[in-house]
């Protein structure tokens, strides 16, 4: 598969912190990539780094297997990190207009685009009065006037309100529609398990996980249990060998599975020993608790 | 190359603030000309700039560039706003993802600032000539003509002192504050430095190094035409006095303010290499 952009051994250090720690992956052709991690892990460095406006400490990155300059190579990507950035005193067209001719593609895309996102009857009001929303939408517009490889969005829907978060997801859907690769950071898990195919999760600047949202998601699952006899419960598990982490909440307990089980089993074999429960539910786990157990347990390494 | 002039147009032009400057600088320059209609006339008091002979050739090169370079104050709010406010805009970031290099964000500044003295250049070249046609005693060509070198000194004073403002946009980073700096700077130069050699190596090893300090050196190209001027140097012959003033722009001079330039295009461009944003 044709890859767009290496990433490796990436480390960024802003005096004694260390915000990306030997980073490495890469990001290819038609797929939709969700970085995750929680705020501070270091997501809007990699991407400024891989954007030419923050400078690594160590490692590279080439993109386009390294055919390209990176100032060439950002002419082919489009990219909206953090606010976005105008000039306040310009319209939307003549900020497009200024966008144009920066990655040297023609006008005539300027109407289009601003179709797409909804701007097109404000096109001739000043950058400074649009809302938040409308100030997102137009780096979109922006970041598509040159029909990108890739598109790069960093938390794209950040301080946006519940209309606004809807408008931009449904703006992402119909240009991952295209076959256009997404690289998509945030931290809102339900925001890239509906929208990515593959994903990166970055704690501290560290990488634990990287591969496909469906493999990460494919775990055992676990069970919520409740019975009277706690202790005892607590001590069969605690001897399965079927049984990973064992968790108590609030008197219900969760345990997480090493290896497939039916709930019906489970319950035989307990009623087998005399444990008689009095609530049993067996669950997968959602993207976010998977990517909260990846998140904890390196947290109790470190 | 125009491709990066039409980028900083575009920014430079939809700005209200920075239009109206840029116009009222042009027009300033313009209004040189009306230095010729001043005249007093005040009962046995008759006074007429214009025919006390300061717009004769050459010596109207020397008094418009000497004159027209104060305006370049002016037009610095321009220079140091426009890179100031990229950063305050955050716009530098976006025009590095859009990919513009930075070697090409900087070329795009210093072509306009290249620009803009060559027209100002230019203005000063037609006022001049025009106010020179009117107004000078002598009008045969190789007159006219002559003593040129003061434009080429007033263009590269201008290129020097725009570097050094943008120079000072992109290290400040706030329009304001640039100003200020550049006033600190000045005072640095005039006092600091200008005292502290002359402490330590008396006054004529200060007035030589004084001549290598940038603000120093670009205003030290056009020397004041004032004492040069007929009437004055009548008067001061008359108190049994004369002036011994060289007038003449010297290649070093131009040199040095070039070299000035480069150092301070170089460093803006490695401030923003080094510069995480």
């Amino acid at each position: 598969m044709e890859s767009i952009l290496t990433v490796t051994n990436l480390t960024k250090k802003f005096g004694f912190l260390t915000a990306v720690n030997d980073l490495s992956f890469t990001i290819e052709k038609g797929n939709v990539y969700g970085i995750l991690g929680p705020n501070g892990s270091g997501k809007s460095t990699t991407l400024g780094i891989v954007l030419n406006v923050v400078n690594p400490s160590n490692g590279s990155f080439s993109w386009f297997n390294g055919n390209l300059t990176t100032h060439q190579a950002l002419k082919k990507v489009g990219a909206i990190i953090e606010r976005p950035n105008f000039y306040p005193y310009m319209t939307a067209v003549q900020n497009l207009k200024l966008v144009c001719k920066i990655k040297e593609v023609p006008h005539d895309k300027i109407e289009e685009k601003l179709e797409l996102v909804g701007l097109l009857d404000r096109k001739n009001s000043k950058f400074s009065t649009y809302s938040l929303g409308m100030k997102q939408r137009l780096a979109i517009a922006s970041a598509l006037l040159n029909d990108p490889v890739i598109l790069i969005l960093d938390e794209p829907t950040n301080g946006l309100d519940p209309q606004g978060i809807h408008q931009i997801r449904e703006i992402i859907k119909t240009i991952a529609s295209q076959g256009t690769t997404i690289l998509l950071a945030s931290h809102l898990l339900d925001e890239v398990e509906k929208v990515c195919s593959h994903v990166i999760i970055l704690r501290k600047g560290e990488k634990l996980y990287s591969g496909r949202v469906d493999d990460m998601l494919a775990s055992y699952g676990f069970f919520e249990l409740k019975s009277e006899q706690t202790d005892a419960l607590i001590d069969f598990l605690e001897k399965h060998a079927s049984f990973g982490t064992i968790k108590q909440e609030n008197g219900v307990i969760k345990v997480i599975l090493k290896e497939e089980m039916d709930a019906k089993t489970l319950n035989q074999h307990l009623f087998e020993k005399g444990i008689v429960l009095s609530h049993l539910v067996k669950r997968k786990e959602s993207l976010e608790e998977q990517f909260l157990t990846l998140t904890s347990n390196t947290q109790k390494h470190a | 190359m125009l491709r990066l002039l039409q980028i900083e147009f575009i920014k430079l032009w939809n700005n209200r603030a920075s239009k109206i400057l840029i116009i009222s600088y042009f027009t300033l320059l313009v209004c040189m000309a009306l230095l010729a209609a001043i005249k007093f006339d005040i009962g046995p008091v008759k006074f007429h700039i214009a025919d006390q002979g300061v717009f004769n050739f050459p010596y109207i090169w020397h008094l418009n560039t000497w004159i027209a370079g104060g305006l370049k104050l002016f037009f610095a709010i321009v220079i140091v706003s426009m890179m100031a406010n990229e950063y305050s805009n955050k716009t530098i970031k976006q025009n590095l993802i859009d990919g513009l290099s930075k070697k090409e964000f900087i070329a795009s500044k210093f072509l306009t600032v290249f620009t803009f003295s060559l027209i100002s250049t230019l203005f000063v070249f037609l006022v001049s000539l025009v106010l020179g046609l009117f107004y000078s005693d002598y009008t045969e060509l190789s007159i006219i003509f002559s003593d040129l070198e003061y434009l080429l000194a007033y263009f590269v004073k201008l290129l020097g002192f725009f570097s050094f403002c943008l120079f000072l946009g992109i290290l400040v980073k706030r329009s304001a504050f640039a100003l200020g700096f550049l006033i600190v700077w000045y005072a640095i130069e005039n006092l600091a430095l200008r005292f502290l050699v002359w402490w330590f190596a008396g006054s004529e090893a200060s007035s030589t190094f004084m001549k290598y300090l940038p603000l120093e050196s670009m205003s030290n190209l056009i020397k004041e035409p004032v004492s040069r001027f007929n009437a004055v140097q009548s008067v001061v012959a008359q108190m049994g006095e004369t002036f011994n003033k060289d007038y003449n722009i010297h290649f070093y001079e131009i040199l040095i303010v070039l070299c000035w330039t480069a150092i301070f295009i170089y460093l803006s461009y490695a401030l923003l290499k080094r510069r995480d944003l």
